[in-house]
């Protein structure tokens, strides 16, 4: 089994993961991780495929899919590198008012505290007059959450939007 | 006392509805300890529900000491119990016994009142909250089929729901 990172990007309709999903099976490929969302008019997915046979016929399996839905198919062979061992900590959300430079703040002060980012949503959303930003990113801090706090919520004021930073704590039952 | 083995997902016999417990005998006693000692020896230590091993009876056992120290209830053994009241919504990230290697977000009441009975018949009277609540809830659930992989939320719905919340 190889392995191969597969992004598919094309306009919002129903019929996208199915065709695409259904043409993967049929090439006897299996689907990992994957990320699939609307992200403005576009539909994108981005998943990790177990290949058996070689690339190629893993392409002419998505190439009627590809045309009938008119999709963009990147496929990137990958390693398989070992599933990094650090889970999510803590929870940081933020929304405000839409202005340049939120995201490029709020993850400069993450970085700056070694905080390895494992998943960020964020959502443009309200009228064009009153432009929402909403943002939820979850990672790990190697240091805990008062450095978190310490690092992002000064940016209350800096960047005039509310920030969030709430610990995750998987529980077992 | 014995450490009994833990049905893990899939198994069907997770998902069967668990009857009253009628019958409160020595045999009663006896696997309640069992029960404990099972829970102890798990991997989170601090709730189990007999459906987990395979006894499909309206037993719950919850214990939160090894996360919050004395700042709860202790040793809670909930036969027979009902949710009688809840309020507030918190999400927060559960794993399972028997859903080994998984965890995900749940949403739950974060604070409950439960009735129950005691090993011994005796009425009995609860009232949790944050983390034991989320424990007491998630073994209910197994009463009733139930595991959180049902419950899970998408990661999303998070912010807004707290927002909701909130403002209510």
């Amino acid at each position: 089994m190889s392995q191969a990172l597969l992004t598919v990007i094309g306009e919002d309709r129903p019929g996208i993961v199915a065709a695409v999903t259904q043409a993967l099976f049929t090439a006897d490929c299996s689907i990992g991780d994957a990320s699939m969302m609307r992200l403005g008019g576009y539909f994108t997915i981005m998943q990790v495929i177990d290949y058996s046979r070689d690339l190629g016929s893993v392409e002419m399996a998505l190439d009627p899919a590809i045309k009938r839905l008119n999709l963009r198919v990147h496929l990137d062979p990958i390693s398989s590198v070992a599933v990094a061992a650090d889970l999510p900590n803590t929870r940081v959300t933020v929304y405000g008012a839409d202005h340049p430079g939120i995201v490029a703040g709020v993850t400069g002060a993450l970085a700056a505290i070694g905080f390895n980012v494992i998943d960020l949503e964020s959502e443009s959303s309200g009228s064009a007059e009153r432009p929402l930003y909403v943002m939820v990113i979850q990672g790990y801090a190697p240091d805990g959450i008062e450095s978190v706090r310490k690092a992002v919520l000064p940016l209350r004021e800096k960047q005039g939007v509310e920030v969030g930073v709430h610990p995750i704590e998987a529980a077992v039952f | 006392m014995t450490v009994l083995s833990i049905l893990t997902y899939p198994d069907a016999r997770l998902q069967r509805k668990a009857e009253a417990v009628q019958v409160f005998d020595d045999e009663l006693l006896k696997f309640v300890g069992d029960l404990t000692e099972t829970m102890y020896a798990g991997p989170g230590g601090v709730g189990i529900a007999a459906p987990q091993v395979d006894r499909h009876q309206r037993i719950v056992i919850v214990d939160v000491r090894p996360k919050l120290g004395d700042d709860c209830h202790g040793l809670m053994v909930l036969i027979n119990p009902e949710l009688m009241a809840w309020e507030g919504m918190a999400v927060g990230r559960e794993g399972c016994m028997s859903v080994p290697d998984f965890t995900g977000n749940v949403i739950r009441a974060e604070r409950i009142r439960v009735q129950a009975q005691d090993v011994s018949g005796r009425e009995r009277s609860f009232e949790c909250e944050g983390f034991e609540a989320r424990a007491v809830q998630h073994e209910m659930d197994h009463l009733d089929g139930f595991l959180f992989l049902d419950r899970l939320v998408s990661r999303k719905t998070d912010l807004f729901r707290r927002k909701n919340y909130q403002k209510s």
